[in-house]
């Protein structure tokens, strides 16, 4: 009995490990995508539509993060790595090598839009309108003081960083390092407020590294808060704490102006035309990756590179609208477009 | 010792003391009353705030609209062509229709924006139900898109100017007046049980993670509980208690207080980079979450198996049996119950778990229903999850909804554990 029972075990685990999924393996029918996390509400409204639309099955998408995703992407040629991936910024020269190294030579570039990163309060609380400078000095872990010389930051209020802010103690919520909001907040805002200043300016090119962690560093004295990846939950917080500021994608602040309103920057609102037409200064454009070596391999990819660059997709009134995402100038998308569907790799 | 004291006598002395040995015992009662009223106040707010966000997630606005099945149909062999129909436009129509007044472009668009865009969809599968009803006209009623939902069940503030909500002050009016004549009206949210996860959050279900969840705890207890069983009994009864064995049993204890991440960590690199399993599947995540529960089984199962009286097991060797035969006839039987218990609770265990299902892929966004053990899927932890950071605001009440779903299931199967205990529970 008992060798009997081991027999049927054996079989069965030889079934399982080279039967069952040695076949799944070697093709997949459904598309596999990962990668940023700002992407994917975008890129799961284009797949929803795609399977709902066509008789493919509807594309797997995971968040991994923008830097996960491009090194599953890179992992190789085959239907056990992933067709797509998305990202909150371009991919870097070591990726490409890495992609390179593995095989994979031609990769796509699909440009599919901008979001806009906001600096969000309570709708009871005083508006804000800051300077890329003062949320530099407000952020910053060190900061030049007047006469250039480095200090660690000695603003508690906003008020002592310019007399016309309101007497309150700074304090802003947002995102770990592990997000591209974060990355790409640091670069745009942080960096571009730390170059007003000369002496640091010049730092640029004598010291790299010196001007990169003065420029990138958050301070960590409890002004700035971490408050995890969860965007829904620092808009909870800035509800019940006016006094409070929160960074998040402005899909968010979209879908919760009842709630929250944006702080201007640079004495600019963050809404859909201003971070269309490139006058709020804190936007970045995202992108997805395509294998070509998986279209025609894996079915529907063509399919639904052409849905996700449809006009009722990414278009000025598209359905990526509606969530957020802003669209690119009608001329970039029409570029955009027509290289992504001839299939013209980097 | 001063002499007053050595004068007491030993009944003196205990009565002098009495007083504050009962002050300390009602102190230690206070103390874990207040303990366990503070664990019960923590409770009955994690229930309240789960359930009285989430209940409302049960129903779902419907619009009833009468929709013309004569034009924009275009009808091939008998069967309607769907790629050549339009159906978007009979549901427009429909709209139109019923509002005539509204004639300007923008607020058509305005108008369109009432209706779910499932409403398409399930305009298909009731033509393919029912493909008598071409020609004909029929009233139909139809999902709202959310955030009618949302106002019709009160989460928009309508004194709120028309800019800061989701809902302008032209369709606040039409939902009014539909509400009024009873054309919107609340029903059961079958959506949420029987669809996969969407992101328009009138049409997202738990169906496909619920699925899921059941496929990866099938795999879970056909390979952790044989497995866990075997290798209690062997250590229990079998092994020889040596330094390896101990070494074995610290190893065991450990485990069991792992990270769950570390386990799908190594799903990871075992699993799937080198066997080869599909990522997602069900079939990764039920063997990386029958590792975490393994050793949980294990301990539990040796330890039913010490509960029970050595005299058995020795009288049964008195009449001759052998070691294999008191294993199966006497120690397994009476063993089984408290093994089931550690089984069921393990499981429970991986069902509530996601952070290893990150590593293997799990934490996707997942539409069609999972059939088979290699289809990529989610589980129920993990939808909660992507719920939670969806910027929909309907999404909100759904996460409690599902939080709610989840707990019943825990619950369920920690009820199963103990009534199985009581009921075969052997007392020697």
């Amino acid at each position: 009995m008992l060798r009997k029972s081991l027999l049927y075990m054996s079989l069965f685990l030889y079934c399982l490990f080279y039967g069952g999924f040695a076949n799944s393996q070697a093709s997949r029918d459904y598309i596999s995508i990962v990668g940023s996390s700002t992407v994917y509400p975008f890129t799961t409204v284009a797949a929803e539509r795609y399977g709902r639309s066509t008789n493919f099955k509807t594309p797997k998408v995971e968040s991994t993060g923008s830097g996960g995703g491009l090194k599953l992407f890179c992992g190789g040629i085959g239907a056990q790595h992933p067709d797509i991936t998305n990202s909150s910024r371009a991919i870097k020269d070591s990726e490409i090598r890495l992609c390179a190294e593995n095989g994979i030579s031609e990769i796509i570039e699909v440009k599919i839009g901008y979001d806009g990163i906001v600096l969000s309060n309570s709708l009871e609380a005083k508006s804000f309108n800051l300077t890329l400078k003062e949320i530099f000095l407000a952020l910053a872990k060190n900061i030049p003081d007047a006469s250039g010389k480095i200090i660690s930051n000695p603003y508690q209020k906003w008020n002592e960083i310019n007399p016309k802010l309101p007497d309150q103690a700074i304090e802003i919520m947002g995102p770990p390092p592990t997000s591209g909001t974060r990355d790409a907040f640091v670069e745009l805002a942080m960096e571009g407020g730390c170059k007003a200043f000369s002496s640091i300016r010049d730092l640029k090119n004598s010291n790299g590294d010196r001007y990169k962690s003065i420029c990138h560093g958050i301070r960590e004295d409890g002004a700035f808060i971490e408050a995890g990846e969860n965007d829904n939950l620092i808009i909870q917080k800035l509800e019940t704490n006016p006094n409070a500021l929160g960074i998040f994608g402005y899909s968010f602040l979209d879908q919760n102006n009842d709630k929250v309103k944006g702080t201007l920057v640079d004495s600019v609102e963050p809404t859909f035309e201003n971070i269309a037409e490139g006058s709020y200064p804190i936007s970045r454009p995202l992108y997805f990756y395509v294998k070509k070596a998986h279209v025609g391999v894996i079915p529907g990819l063509k399919e639904f590179l052409r849905e996700f660059t449809s006009e009722r997709a990414w278009g000025e009134d598209g359905y990526l609208s509606d969530r957020g995402l802003i669209p690119m100038p009608d001329e970039e998308r029409f570029m955009v477009g027509e290289a992504v569907n001839s299939l013209t790799a980097m | 010792m001063s002499k007053k004291n050595l004068s007491l006598s030993t009944q003196q002395k205990v009565r002098k003391s009495l007083s504050s040995r009962y002050k300390k015992e009602t102190l230690f009662q206070y103390f874990g009353l207040s303990s366990l009223s503070v664990g019960i106040i923590f409770l009955v707010i994690f229930f309240y705030s789960v359930l009285s966000q989430g209940f409302s997630a049960f129903t779902q606005t419907y619009i009833s609209l009468k929709v013309d099945f004569s034009d924009n149909l275009v009808v091939k062999n008998n069967k309607i062509d769907s790629i050549d129909s339009n159906f978007d436009a009979i549901i427009r129509s429909a709209l139109r229709e019923r509002f005539p007044e509204v004639n300007n472009r923008r607020d058509r668009r305005e108008l369109y924006k009432l209706i779910s865009i499932g409403a398409v969809y399930q305009l298909i599968d009731h033509l393919d139900m029912s493909p008598g009803d071409v020609g004909s006209r029929e009233i139909l009623s139809f999902p709202t898109s959310s955030d009618v939902d949302m106002y019709v069940k009160g989460n928009i503030d309508r004194k709120l100017d028309e800019s800061k909500r989701t809902i302008s002050n032209n369709q606040m009016m039409w939902i009014d007046e539909l509400v009024e004549k009873g054309e919107i009206k609340m029903k059961f949210n079958s959506a949420l049980f029987s669809n996969g996860d969407s992101r328009e959050p009138e049409l997202a279900g738990i169906y496909s993670a619920l699925k899921g969840s059941f496929l990866m705890l099938f795999i879970t207890l056909i390979v952790s509980f044989p497995v866990g069983i075997a290798a209690a009994i062997y250590l229990e009864e079998f092994a020889p208690k040596n330094k390896i064995s101990d070494l074995i049993e610290v190893n065991i204890n450990n485990l069991a207080a792992v990270p769950s991440i570390v386990f799908g960590l190594l799903g990871l690199a075992v699993f799937i980079n080198w066997f080869g399993i599909p990522r997602s599947s069900p079939l990764v995540g039920g063997l990386v979450l029958s590792l975490l529960t393994l050793p949980v089984i294990i301990i539990s199962s040796r330890a039913a198996i010490t509960a029970i009286p050595p005299s058995i097991k020795e009288a049964a060797l008195g009449v001759g049996a052998s070691h294999m035969q008191v294993v199966a006839h006497h120690i397994l039987p009476l063993a089984f119950p408290g093994m089931l218990t550690g089984a069921i609770i393990g499981m429970s265990r991986a069902l509530g778990e996601s952070a290893p299902l990150l590593m293997i892929g799990m934490v996707a966004f997942i539409v069609d229903i999972p059939s088979v053990i290699t289809d990529p899927s989610s589980a129920l932890p993990v939808q909660i999850y992507l719920w939670a950071d969806s910027p929909e605001r309907a999404f909100a009440e759904r996460t409690s909804a599902a939080i709610i779903i989840l707990l019943g299931f825990l619950l369920t199967m920690n009820l199963l554990a103990i009534y199985l205990r009581k009921k075969f529970e052997r007392k020697w």
